[in-house]
């Protein structure tokens, strides 16, 4: 087995429910006791005490309910949220692929977002440079690429995000819902280029509900229920008993 | 790597501040215009008031106030739309681990941009009345935008962080820099301040850039008591800004 690229050492995240405070000044003095006590009490456990290991070239699924924290695991590996308590290790350029139009500017072109989202993903303006013609070939969407991306349609959008993020090269991917928008030619080229990454040796992290991607693309996978691992082991076996559970 | 790593630093300012640059006016017809007009119908306005109506007693008063509002509405406009600013990112604070306060210096580098690109203005009202720029703005010009940039930048770092925890702030930050605007010598000079208010000057952090600016552009002088104060002010604001977004950060992405 190779070596591990993702540890999650009892790894645990709360998060305090900031109502009082997004509520404005006044709610928060006129409350102010409660206040102070609900910011020290009222906390949401979203991860409860989760060990687990990513290792190089592997795609890992993780699947689970809404809010079941599959989300959080992501947040913490690209290092956006810090955990409450535990260890988190990750060795490698990580590259987070953006939900649907995130991180891109509805007035801006296609090919400006794509600079855009480039560079804030950690590349050099002349290393985007170098690859945007890839990117745009991959799209498909030559025809629009100098349109402002407000008019193009959702499906659109995600052959945007799509493109960018896997022309990256990025050691380790982090997918987070990705396949479900998009025609099913573009989800099929989609999983295509994730198969290739596979191959080439890129760590993956797929979140899907979409059980038969999940089946297809993972080597092992996660169950996750109420912030804790359910279940963990072979994708086939994992979607059979989630699906059986719900 | 500690060179690769300054080089996209260096393209992430300047690939979101050609962003702003490019929204900002993306749809309007007269695009750039808009950033000079918008001061000079201000300055109309205060000219009406305080030279037609009120009659106050000063040569070329025009230029006066012009040379003190185009750096001010850099500065306000920077501030005001700050508490906005981390807000507006959310989607992709919340997914990509980068540093957060590059979107904060992307929209203070592009106020600044059209602060530059308003001087030509000054220079032509300059010689409407009879007056020439002077050699010293070569070396006071960058002076004083280096400061107000410290200082604008550290300003918007504050309020931008404070106001993810305190949305109320986004409504005191207008009231505030309204009160700050009267309370700076931009519309009157500082001689015409009561010799026991002129204390409100002296604690006033954007007085002494304001004063310095319009001296560097209507006389060609720079005080160095002033600027001594003015960057020493920057510096502060700078220090305590990036100081508050340092220990807010790493939370932004848990209350967005």
């Amino acid at each position: 087995m190779n070596k591990p690229v993702i540890v999650f050492d009892n790894v645990s995240k709360n998060f305090p429910l900031y109502h009082h405070l997004t509520g404005g000044i006044k709610n928060f003095l006129f409350n102010l006791p409660e206040a102070v006590n609900s910011m020290r009490n009222n906390r949401f456990e979203a991860l409860k005490d989760i060990s687990f290991k990513v290792h190089q070239g592997e795609t890992l699924g993780i699947i689970g309910r809404n809010g079941a924290g599959k989300s959080t695991i992501l947040g913490l590996m690209a290092g956006v949220l810090k955990p409450s308590a535990g260890g988190i290790t990750v060795k490698g350029q990580i590259a987070p692929l953006l939900e649907l139009g995130s991180g891109f500017h509805p007035e801006l072109t296609g090919r400006e977002n794509i600079m855009l989202n480039g560079v804030l993903l950690g590349l050099t303006r002349a290393e985007v440079l170098k690859k945007i013609n890839e990117i745009i070939e991959f799209s498909e969407l030559e025809e629009f690429i100098d349109q402002p991306i407000r008019v193009y349609s959702s499906g659109m959008l995600a052959r945007l995000g799509f493109s960018v993020v896997s022309c990256l090269d990025p050691e380790i991917l982090l997918i987070d819902e990705i396949l479900a928008v998009g025609d099913m030619e573009f989800q099929k080229k989609c999983i295509d280029k994730m198969m290739g990454f596979k191959k080439d040796g890129v760590t993956m992290v797929f979140v899907s509900h979409a059980m038969a991607n999940v089946e297809m693309i993972c080597d092992r996978a996660i169950w996750i229920d109420g912030g804790e691992i359910r279940e963990e082991g072979e994708p086939e076996k994992i979607v059979e008993d989630y699906q059986s559970h719900i | 790597m500690m060179n690769s790593r300054i080089r996209h630093y260096i393209d992430l300012i300047t690939v979101l501040t050609q962003k702003e640059m490019k929204v900002r006016y993306k749809s309007s017809f007269l695009g750039y215009v808009w950033s000079i007009l918008n001061p000079l119908a201000f300055a109309f306005i205060f000219f009406v008031i305080f030279k037609v109506v009120m009659r106050i007693q000063m040569e070329n008063y025009t230029l006066f106030l012009i040379t003190g509002l185009f750096p001010w509405q850099w500065f306000s406009n920077s501030v005001n739309l700050s508490p906005g600013v981390f807000l507006g990112n959310a989607s992709i604070i919340k997914k990509v681990n980068f540093p957060r306060n590059v979107t904060l210096l992307a929209v203070v580098l592009q106020d600044m941009i059209h602060f530059i690109l308003a001087i030509p203005v000054i220079v032509f009202f300059m010689f409407v009345y009879g007056k020439q720029p002077s050699f010293s703005w070569f070396y006071g010009i960058p002076f004083l935008l280096g400061v107000q940039l410290f200082m604008t930048y550290g300003i918007t770092l504050a309020v931008s962080s404070i106001n993810l925890f305190f949305r109320d702030l986004e409504r005191l930050t207008t009231i505030f820099t309204m009160f700050l605007f009267y309370a700076t010598p931009i519309l009157y000079p500082v001689t015409m301040i009561p010799a026991k208010y002129r204390s409100v000057i002296d604690i006033n952090p954007l007085a002494p850039l304001m004063i310095s600016w319009r001296n560097l552009f209507m006389e060609g002088t720079l005080k160095v008591e002033l600027l001594a104060t003015s960057l020493a002010y920057g510096i502060t604001a700078y220090m305590v800004g990036y100081f508050i977004y340092k220990k807010l950060c790493w939370k932004f992405a848990e209350v967005l």
